[in-house]
């Protein structure tokens, strides 16, 4: 029996090949993923063990702010040199110095661009002597002495050119500098940033630049040998009092890692469901290849059942071929994995996160690799086993091939049941309030319709053929006639193939609807509610320099400028990020919808908020909020007003003294700029521009760009999505490849038939070529329709959260069909070659 | 089953110097090389004249289906030519001898005839179809009724029974008036009834329509209902014989190889 199973592998290589093909991919993707995000932590660890000295000391922190340099940290608390002095005598310390770290401060290139960080933030520090307390390892020049001298990280200089000896220009959270570069150094032991990039001043200058003079960020200890550095945090802790956090590099690392690795695992979560979309169109193929094979074989498999094989023996025939398809596939899509995962990395690489070192190959990436792709294969194959194990001895001597056309009326029944409850769970998903619940509900009920629809496709697949498919007939007479009954003589194969890609375009779609929603959402809110005439803002919300907004200001023309801050406090004992921003800007620059009070509200200790969070917390306008901020400061705020949920200014609203009062950096992230009456925006664009040319890390845009600025993230978003769905489209065209072959090689007799009589071999490709065609439009239409629905229902579920509007894009829908029907042409290039090179006479003596 | 078939042959009269409908000269095919060379049809010289029905027969291995392949456009020769009326097989391309076989050769396979999608009646004219012609419907209503198959002519392949389905590939072959039509072994899968229900048809087809008929067959029952029959044995023709009647074909081939007559008796 097991010579058997291992002739037929060798004896089918080009089938198998293809359905190989499908487990490759889909463990590929999932390889690719696990390895790419192994690497990702262990950039991200390194990163921090090697960050922190033995001991670290800050400033005690009110309350736990999250991620620092993710763009929503504010609140900034300083250690003053004293303490250093005060570490420095405690017993056991070998080393102790203060450190400056700060975010804002961008290295700019030959260019005058800002050097690209892909998000990531611009660290400026100070340059620590003790390298036992430092990160930092100096690799080429020296240290920077004095203002006017830097140092930084050996990437930014690598992308930059710079050498030393240069006057490089560099922007600050205050001025715009030109520095000397004096020296190169590596961060940690392998130097990856992660895209960041480090510029080095000398301690004085940092602390001008970064915080006040004599105030360091935190303070670094290194303890002496044989010190233990629990200890040591203990007897730190012990001499400089409560106002200070005091961590062992360990307790620092395993922080700022599970801060990491949650928004890690995220982006692992949105990595894996791809690959477990991948690895489900993969399984429709494999179920499809073993069928057809099973299939095909019927005598065989008949005839060994009549030399006595038991049942048994048959099944596991076919399951061994399985688990040999599924070990080597896995082997090859490991493999694959590694190149793809190598691909991410270059490709996160151009977007300025540079990931160094190699990539991280762990036990645990084979090991699922392996039992994924061997267990999809072998159930996937199971129920063509048992099928084949039931081909009575007799249809070895019958000469048709035996195709069980078995009513399709369980499906019918299951796909009902499914397709009704997956409808039910969408629309609840719309109707219901809260937005994370209507999300998962319209999660769920698109999960019940993909599978409804899967179970259905083959009842649906005639009717729709022979309707829609009456174009065929009609422009392509009977070629187009032969290909149409071509596609609807196997429905369930024909249903098998299109539900392949019906998943892919599905997801495609309803990402679109998504898409396409948002972005008009984005223009409806910006038109709305924007009054400037233009908007002053780095394209990832990078904080900068309120120089900026002075400079802007300063610009003839411009009447008001508005600025927007970020921060984070705790109202009523809750988190809150909180926009601080200009109340004179309210209702000037940006126009608010009050329900409850009005713009005023925010002046003094006047606190703003949106609907939701009012009702989240039960304010109404005069309601005391207390604040507390990072570093421990209280104050106490009124709810002032009470407005309709807009994105463009946050859910809670403080003046920009409050902002500062409560510890909020005065890094700008937006800036409103207003024109003076009767200039036109044509007209003050030079000079703005002129004014922001020393910045570049902000960009000026009037309205219209603001919009589209907003709109490409959204757009970038959605090609990355759609990006990701390509896998499963190219495994869905392989499926139409692999059921185009089969057929082909079925109905050789058939082709010879219609060659002896008389069609053409274009004409017989042409039959090969519309047969796909009429898959794929079958599937593309299926996976069009749910995608729309889905795409609907999730953008009303998340109307709360800003998709206000809702846009399907029917032209974007309508290139989907095209492509659909162009992977069908290319599927079947292959197959319709073969099927043309049959010899009429070799097809017919098959008979 | 001693009445002669053919009694009534009318000679095709008054068309003497008329071309047949397709000859062979100098024939040859040569299968394989060196050890494995195995010589088909060894220089054969044939003329299939028009609206008459030939029979070839010869035990297996005799090249008798070769010989109808090579007349059909559906093998190439080794050597010589094969022409269906004036055209020179030899001289056309693979496009060229499909519209070759589309329009001017009719076929009757043994076995898979049909293509299982269409009805009764796209099978029919299948080649006319193909060609974007519309069929002859004064004809095609002759050839239907002829061969007794208006009420099934919306059924599929699989809802007729053998001898309708052959019954079909004749009309099917008959359809579109061609030069010549090409039998192979057309009743090796009937039972004898529906086989001669078939072979009558072709007889008809000849006698009543004027069409021209070649059958390969090792079967003398049906050999009978040929007005010539030629003897095939090792690629070439051995014997010819006239009005041939069952018995005499049995006989014929007797003398030639007892082996293989005696598979040809039911």
């Amino acid at each position: 029996m097991w010579r058997t199973t291992w002739r037929n592998l060798l004896a089918h290589k080009v089938r198998l090949l293809l359905s190989g093909l499908a487990i490759v991919l889909g463990v590929a993707f999932v390889g690719g993923t696990l390895i790419f995000t192994d690497t990702l932590s262990k950039t991200f660890n390194d990163l921090f063990t090697s960050t922190s000295a033995d001991v670290n000391v800050a400033r005690a922190a009110a309350f736990e702010q999250g991620l620092d340099g993710t763009g929503a940290g504010g609140a900034t608390s300083y250690v003053p040199a004293g303490v250093v002095d005060e570490i420095a005598d405690v017993e056991g310390v070998a080393a102790v110095e203060g450190y400056v770290q700060a975010e804002g401060v961008y290295i700019l290139d030959r260019d005058g661009d800002v050097l690209d960080t892909g998000g990531a933030p611009g660290l400026g520090i100070n340059w620590n002597t003790e390298p036992s307390v430092s990160p930092n390892t100096l690799v080429d020049g020296r240290a920077p002495e004095g203002p006017g001298e830097v140092a930084i990280d050996t990437n930014a200089a690598e992308e930059t050119g710079y050498q030393i000896g240069d006057t490089i220009p560099l922007l600050t959270p205050g001025p715009r500098i030109e520095a000397e570069l004096v020296g190169t150094f590596r961060f940690g032991d392998s130097g990856g940033l992660a895209g960041a990039t480090l510029t080095a001043f000398d301690t004085g200058t940092a602390q001008e630049l970064l915080t006040e003079p004599g105030q360091f960020s935190g303070i670094g200890v290194a303890a002496a040998a044989g010190v233990d550095d629990d200890e040591l945090a203990a007897r730190v802790a012990a001499a400089i009092g409560d106002d200070y956090d005091v961590k062992t590099a360990q307790e620092q690392a395993d922080s700022l890692a599970s801060d990491f690795g949650e928004a890690l695992s995220f982006f692992n979560v949105f990595l894996l469901v791809f690959a477990g979309v991948a690895l489900f169109v993969g399984g429709f193929i494999i179920v499809n290849t073993f069928s057809m094979l099973v299939a095909q074989r019927t005598r065989e498999l008949a005839l060994l059942r009549a030399l006595g094989a038991s049942r048994a023996q048959v099944t596991r025939s076919v399951l061994a071929e399985a688990l040999a398809m599924g070990v080597v596939g896995s082997t090859v899509g490991l493999a694959a994995g590694y190149g793809i995962a190598a691909g991410l990395r270059a490709l996160f690489g151009s977007f300025g996160l540079t990931l160094d070192g190699s990539l991280v190959f762990a036990l645990d990436t084979v090991l699922w690799c392996y039992a994924i792709g061997i267990v999809v294969t072998v159930v996937a194959a199971y129920v063509p086993a048992r099928r084949a194990a039931r081909t009575p001895p007799v249809a070895a001597m019958r000469d048709d091939v035996v195709t069980s056309e078995r009513g399709l009326r369980r499906r019918t029944v299951l796909g009902t049941v499914l397709t009704v409850l997956g409808a039910a769970a969408l629309v609840g998903g719309t109707l219901t309030d809260d937005g994370g619940n209507a999300a998962s509900l319209v999660g769920l009920g698109a999960l019940l319709l993909i599978l409804g629809a899967t179970a259905l496709s083959p009842v649906l697949a005639r009717p729709f053929l022979r309707v829609v498919g009456g174009v065929l007939p009609r422009v392509w007479g009977t070629t187009g006639r032969l290909a149409r009954e071509n596609a609807v003589r196997n429905p369930r194969r024909t249903a098998a193939t299109a539900s392949a890609l019906m998943i892919g375009l599905a997801l495609v779609s309803a990402f679109s609807v998504i898409g396409a929603s948002t972005n008009k959402s984005v223009d409806a809110l910006i038109t709305g509610s924007v009054r400037s005439q233009f908007v002053v803002s780095s394209a990832v919300g990078l904080p900068f320099s309120p120089d900026v907004a002075a400079a802007v200001s300063g610009t003839d023309g411009v009447e008001d400028v508005t600025q927007m801050r970020f921060g984070q406090v705790q109202l009523d004992g809750d988190t809150s990020f909180v926009t601080g921003i200009d109340p004179a800007g309210l209702g000037r620059s940006i126009d608010l919808t009050f329900v409850d009070g009005s713009a005023e509200g925010l002046s003094g200790d006047g606190l703003v908020v949106d609907e939701g969070t009012a009702e989240s917390h039960g304010w109404s306008v005069g309601d005391p909020v207390q604040a507390l901020s990072v570093d421990g400061r209280e104050r106490e705020l009124t709810v002032g007003g009470i407005f309709e949920s807009n994105q463009v200014v946050g859910s809670t609203l403080v003046s920009l003294d409050t902002h500062a009062a409560l510890g909020g950096t005065d890094q700008d992230r937006f800036l409103y700029v207003d024109l003076a009456g009767g200039t036109s925006p044509d007209e003050v664009r030079p000079a703005l521009e002129e004014a922001l040319a020393p910045y570049p890390v902000v960009d000026l845009k009037d309205q219209g760009e603001f919009r589209d600025e907003q709109k490409g993230q959204v757009d970038q978003l959605l090609l990355l999505i759609n990006a990701m769905l390509v896998l499963s489209v190219i495994i869905a065209a392989l499926g139409i490849v692999n059921t185009l072959a089969m057929s082909v090689i079925e109905r050789t007799r058939e082709i010879g038939l219609l060659r002896a009589v008389g069609l053409g071999r274009g004409q017989l490709r042409r039959m090969v070529r519309l047969e796909a065609v009429a898959i794929s439009i079958y599937g593309a239409v299926l996976g069009l329709v749910l995608g729309t629905l889905f795409g609907v229902a999730l953008s009303r579920a998340l109307s709360e959260e800003g998709i206000s509007e809702l846009a399907v894009p029917v032209g974007r829908m309508a290139i989907f069909l095209l492509v659909a029907a162009l992977i069908g042409v290319l599927a079947a290039v292959g197959p319709a070659r073969r099927a043309a090179k049959l010899k009429v006479l070799d097809a017919i003596a098959r008979a | 089953m001693s009445s002669s078939p053919h009694a009534a042959t009318p000679e095709p009269a008054g068309e003497a110097p008329a071309l047949p409908a397709a000859r062979g000269r100098g024939l040859t095919k040569v299968f394989g090389e060196g050890d494995t060379r195995v010589v088909a049809l060894d220089s054969i010289d044939v003329d299939f004249e028009r609206g008459r029905f030939t029979a070839i027969m010869g035990p297996s291995g005799s090249g008798k289906s070769t010989l109808m392949h090579c007349m059909a456009g559906l093998d190439s020769v080794s050597e010589g030519s094969a022409f269906i009326g004036e055209t020179d097989l030899s001289s056309l391309d693979d496009k060229k001898l499909t519209v070759l076989r589309r329009d001017q050769v009719g076929f009757v396979f043994q076995a898979f005839n049909l293509l299982p999608t269409l009805t009764a009646l796209e099978n029919i004219t299948l080649p006319m179809d193909i060609a974007g012609r519309k069929p002859d419907q004064a004809w095609l209503d002759v050839v239907i009724d002829t061969v007794g198959l208006r009420p099934r002519l919306a059924h599929r392949p699989s809802e007729l029974s053998g001898g309708q389905q052959q019954r079909v590939a004749c009309a099917r072959a008959l359809a579109g008036r061609p030069e010549i039509v090409f039998a192979d072994e057309p009743t090796g899968n009937l039972d004898s009834r529906s086989g001669a229900d078939v072979l009558g048809f072709l007889r008809q087809s000849v006698h009543d329509m004027g069409q021209t008929v070649v059958m390969v067959t090792h079967d003398p029952l049906a050999a009978g209902y040929a007005d010539r029959v030629l003897f095939l044995a090792d690629g070439r023709i051995v014997d010819e014989m006239l009005a041939p009647t069952a018995d005499r074909v049995l006989e014929r081939m007797k003398a030639f190889d007892p082996e293989t007559s005696a598979a040809g008796t039911h």
